[in-house]
């Protein structure tokens, strides 16, 4: 392989290169250091005078002594079934100690996009044991939907609560856990892997650690690698695959860190203009294909600058992806666990997942019925604070108590609490039967006869 | 084949490549022609001539290409087929149907494929309409094919020269097939192309009168679209864009519908194809699928072809409107179709406009939007495109470009509102910041067709809706106890204007579609309810007792049945009773 001693500038994490024979559009590229040490890059910009490749580490030690090998293929991730159960770098090098990937494939990290039509419908319900999940913001298989988070709040127990309950009920199909952590501190990795062994999840996971002192470039591939291994095990192997990542703030702010460098013409808040495309390309690798057995579910995490859900990060990501936890810090600080405030959370595929058949006839009416009840309540507690309680009327009062008893018993529940999606549903009914019946205008008679425990044949009352 | 062969002198250089935009060198070319990129003759669109260097957006993956691989030219623009086939297919941004995708290169999208957009082996029963000797037209319907319960019609194409046909054919042919030969010589198949960023021609561009009916009740109800006409749906994430589209898409009275998924998630696409085939298009009773043609080039699919799209898409829908149907569009989301724009943009390093917005959105949107209308075509007959596009601002802040842009130009604007779909108030509509502006326009049809005193019914719960908003704003203050007894009236129908008749549910069997007697009668009720509360109240009746009719509990019931006829006399006649029994006892 032609070794090339002709870098002309390193600007951050780019390095130029002249007088190349052809170079290919996304290359990957080896610089050879004076010591012999190796670092990864790849081609961003190729024409017949200059190369523009991005590298993977730090540019530390790159000089113009430095040799550049272009290895004439794209970025391939060695895959195989053996990787269950390890933990790989964010560059995807082994890190646990154990022996190198014996690859069965090789594919492409990119990943070439689902054609649409061969798309199967997500329709699997996934019961994750979380109320506010499963009774008002369903998961199904082969969705995305992100956690929005802020700084502090408890969204790393949250996604280990799914990644430890979340079952298919009445189905035994193999699962796996991909878990890629994108600058995440070591502490908060250690804390993921106490967790993964602790519940024996690590066996069936494959672990990608990128951490807060890594080069933050690495973090472009990260979930690359992660979303590849998945799509491996899921359509190759058929398993149902659950994506963590964690977390797409620090993955975005290392986009931006290229953008820059390259000295690009930026979009909002200095975020390159194309990374609504380069999210999409991450988050649309979820889902399933019609007549074959695995799936690929993500569940992004991402810290909102500022709690600001209109910053571009979660903006963009809330337009791609189906959905959104949202994590409050209001709910965190009256100590309730898990903090999910329902109100702008929602799950785009809820519908598909739900009903009779699948979870029950009433789920989605009742969910509704909570959400307006809920809202109504929430609202009435800023006009209490002018007016007082007693000012009320009679309506308004029940509605606030709902409120009320909506996050102390339906939205409050423990780490390991794992409820079925039955109870979850009788709880709102429970909840619901606190108002009078004819304010629930958003179900039909049929249902209320049926399941509201005022009517329910011996049923318990209130 | 000679087309290639005789270009393949001018065959150019890769000079560079950075991402769907590449340079190539020594190529002969003009703006917009359609170009063959690389070994793998990739698809890609001249957008630039500087000198030597001809810049070129490419359509597919540019990952592994080369400098010094061949450009050759193929000296076309971007064009579309048209012809039997369109409907029930589906498209990626550049008509290459995705179903054939699937069978020549597996379930995920590969590059370097080529597929036309029609079957060109499949044969139609033509059936021609003229005979020897007739006079044949630019747009003149020669003859036709059932194409699924949709009469497909085959005119000469808009750019010919008139002529008078001297033979034409019958019976079963392919689209490449000649079926009809001018006395000039002229052989034409039923297959015709047309470059999808030029307009088709019309007669004349008309006023809309006759509105675009779609079952929703916010929409035919207090904001309707007409016929022809443009609509913009803004709304931040989560406010039910994609459902609002969907529930056109399915529902509106247009004979053809063209739904452009740009830019957007592919599980939707998927539920659009398992859904269409089996919901019944209300008026013929047939699968929805058989008068829709779907584009879905997904957020992950290459930008370049996300910006082609929305044309692709338009060029289709004026090709039906030309046979003189009533075609309607809808592009979710035009907000991916300009970021696209933005995108190949910013590799151009051209000198951005607004939040880096090329200094042309403008001009792209409103031609883009000018497109749809009513119009007399070719033929003397008459055929519309009604265009609704929903636009995702950033952070749902409506004061962004594209919103910005869009809004200057359609006549209607639907506003969702984040805080609505947070109650689950579906659609999640505001009523306060839409507007319409087509209502004048539309007054006699409603004042015909559906009942001499709707406008002044609409009118009157608009007003009712606008009142509740300005007492809110006090109740949010003191309470509504303090409120004087008439105004807590208003506030009781204001509420039974929203949960009752704005509310509806896209997933309820009966609730998804609502015709515009059922949204008449249910109007009325309410207003039933209105005035008998408001007589109660003058005549002495306190607003709990008036709060405490239970007749009107039954009322949103109405939404979920079918036959609600009986259902709503009987509620009506016990309104009556009950208001008579408080006015007596008052």
């Amino acid at each position: 392989m032609k070794e090339y001693r002709t870098i002309t500038k390193i600007a951050g994490p780019l390095v130029f290169v002249e007088k190349t024979e052809p170079i290919a559009y996304q290359e990957l590229v080896n610089v050879v250091l004076s010591d012999g040490t190796i670092k990864r890059g790849q081609v961003l910009d190729t024409s017949d005078d200059l190369v523009v490749v991005q590298i993977f580490e730090t540019t530390t030690g790159i000089g113009r002594d430095s040799g550049v090998r272009f290895t004439g293929e794209t970025i391939k991730m060695p895959v195989g079934r053996e990787m269950l159960g390890r933990i790989l770098s964010g560059g995807g090098k082994p890190i646990d100690g154990g022996p190198e990937i014996v690859p069965e494939k090789r594919l492409d990290i990119t990943g070439a996009a689902i054609n649409p039509y061969a798309r199967g419908m997500p329709a699997d319900f996934i019961q994750t044991g979380i109320s506010t999940i499963d009774g008002t913001n369903t998961l199904v298989r082969g969705q995305k939907l992100p956690i929005f988070s802020g700084a502090g709040l408890p969204h790393n127990n949250v996604a280990l609560q799914i990644a430890r309950q979340a079952k298919v009920p009445g189905s035994t199909e193999s699962f796996a856990v991909v878990f890629a952590a994108m600058g995440i501190t070591k502490e908060e990795a250690n804390y993921f892997m106490a967790d993964f062994e602790r519940t024996g999840a690590l066996e069936r996971a494959v672990v990608f650690l990128n951490l807060a002192d890594d080069p933050a470039v690495e973090r472009i591939i990260t979930p690359r690698l992660a979303l590849t291994t998945a799509e491996y095990l899921a359509f190759e192997l058929g398993m149902h695959v659950l994506v963590i990542l964690t977390d797409m703030t620090n993955y975005c702010e290392a986009l931006r860190q290229i953008g820059a460098a390259r000295e690009e013409v930026p979009g909002r808040r200095g975020y390159p203009g194309y990374m609504y495309t380069d999210l999409a390309c991450i988050y649309e690798r979820a889902g399933m294909i019609k007549g074959q057995k695995g799936s690929v579910t993500q569940i992004p995490i991402l810290t909102m600058p500022g709690d600001d859900i209109t910053h571009p990060i979660p903006d963009l990501t809330g337009y791609i992806t189906e959905g959104q936890i949202v994590v409050s810090r209001e709910l965190h600080r009256k100590g309730i666990y898990p903090p999910i405030n329902v109100l702008p959370s929602l799950s785009r595929l809820m519908n598909l997942g739900i009903g009779k058949g699948k979870t029950r006839e009433d789920h989605k009416k009742v969910s509704d019925q909570m959400y307006a009840g809920y809202a109504e309540g929430n609202d009435l507690r800023g006009l209490v604070a002018i007016v007082g309680k007693d000012a009320l009327s009679e309506r308004d009062r029940g509605l606030l108590e709902f409120a009320d008893h909506f996050e102390n018993r339906f939205v409050r529940q423990g780490y390991d609490e794992d409820r079925t999606i039955e109870d979850t549903l009788d709880l709102g009914w429970d909840l619901l039967s606190t108002l009078p019946v004819e304010q629930l205008t958003r179900i039909d008679r049929d249902l209320i006869n049926k399941y509201h425990p005022k009517f329910r044949a011996g049923a318990k009352k209130e | 084949m000679e087309v290639k062969n005789a270009k393949e002198a001018k065959k150019g250089v890769l000079k560079r490549i950075a991402g769907p935009v590449v340079t190539a060198v020594n190529l002969d070319a003009h703006m917009y022609d359609v170009v063959r990129v690389g070994k793998e003759a990739l698809m890609g669109e001249v957008i630039k001539i500087q000198g030597d260097n001809v810049i070129i957006q490419v359509y597919e993956d540019t990952s592994g290409i080369r400098p010094g691989e061949p450009v050759s030219n193929t000296g076309l623009s971007l064009a579309v087929e048209l012809g039997p086939g369109l409907l029930t297919s589906i498209y990626d941004g550049i008509q290459r149907p995705l179903e054939v995708l699937v069978n020549k290169m597996g379930n995920f999208i590969e590059r370097g494929v080529s597929a036309p957009g029609l079957s060109h082996d499949k044969k139609w029963t033509f059936k021609p309409l003229v005979k020897a000797g007739d006079k044949a037209e630019p747009g003149k319907i020669l003859g036709e094919v059932q194409e699924t319960n949709i009469v497909h019609k085959i005119m000469l194409p808009p750019n010919q020269k008139p002529g008078v046909v001297k033979t034409i054919k019958s019976g079963d042919f392919t689209i490449d097939e000649i079926i009809y030969v001018l006395e000039d010589g002229r052989e034409f198949p039923m297959l015709q192309r047309w470059p999808v960023r030029v307009p088709r021609p019309v007669r004349e561009k008309k006023n809309p009168t006759i509105p675009l009916l779609t079952g929703q009740r916010i929409l035919d109800g207090l904001f309707p679209i007409a016929k022809g006409g443009t609509a913009a749906i803004p709304g931040p994430f989560g406010s039910g864009k994609t459902v609002t589209q969907q529930q056109l898409a399915k529902w509106s009275d247009a004979e053809i519908v063209v739904y452009i998924g740009c830019g957007e998630r592919g599980n939707e696409m998927t539920e659009v194809l398992t859904e269409f085939p089996h919901l019944e298009d209300p008026k013929s009773g047939k699968p929805l699928m058989e008068r829709t043609v779907l584009i879905a080039n997904t957020s992950n699919m290459p930008v370049a072809a996300r910006e082609a799209s929305v044309y692709t898409g338009i060029t289709i829908a004026e090709y039906f409107r030309d046979m003189g149907y009533d075609v309607s569009l809808m592009a979710d989301s035009t907000s991916r179709w300009a970021e696209a724009m933005r995108e190949i943009s910013s590799r151009l390093e051209e000198m951005p406009g607004e939040e880096g917005y090329p200094a042309y959105l403008a001009a792209r949107l409103s031609e883009f939007y000018e497109r749809a209308g009513l119009v007399e075509t070719l033929n003397g007959d008459s055929g519309s495109v009604s265009v609704i596009g929903a636009v995702s601002p950033p952070g749902g802040d409506f004061s962004e470009p594209v919103t910005q842009n869009t809004l200057r130009i359609v006549k209607v604007f639907w506003a969702l509102d984040a805080k609505l779909s947070q109650r689950r108030h579906f659609p999640a509509i505001n009523w306060l910041n839409s507007y319409s502006l087509y209502l004048d326009a539309l007054h006699d049809y409603y004042d015909k067709e559906v009942a001499p005193d709707w406008n002044k019914t609409r009118s009157w719960a608009m007003e009712v809706l606008q009142k509740e908003a300005e007492l809110q704003e006090i109740v949010q203050l003191v309470g509504s106890d303090a409120l004087p007894e008439s105004e807590q009236v208003t506030i009781e129908v204001a509420r039974m204007i929203r949960e009752i008749f704005l509310q509806q549910n896209a997933y309820d069997a009966v609730d998804t579609f609502c015709d515009m007697k059922k949204q008449y009668d249910m109007m009325k009720a309410i207003k039933m309810f209105a005035d008998l509360a408001y007589a109660a109240q003058q005549a002495g009746v306190s607003p709990a007792q008036i709060l405490g009719v239970k007749a009107k509990n039954e009322l949103p019931q109405i939404k979920f049945t079918k036959d609600y006829k009986p259902e709503l006399e009987k509620i009506e006649k016990s309104m009556d009773t009950e208001f008579n029994a408080l006015r007596s006892a008052a």
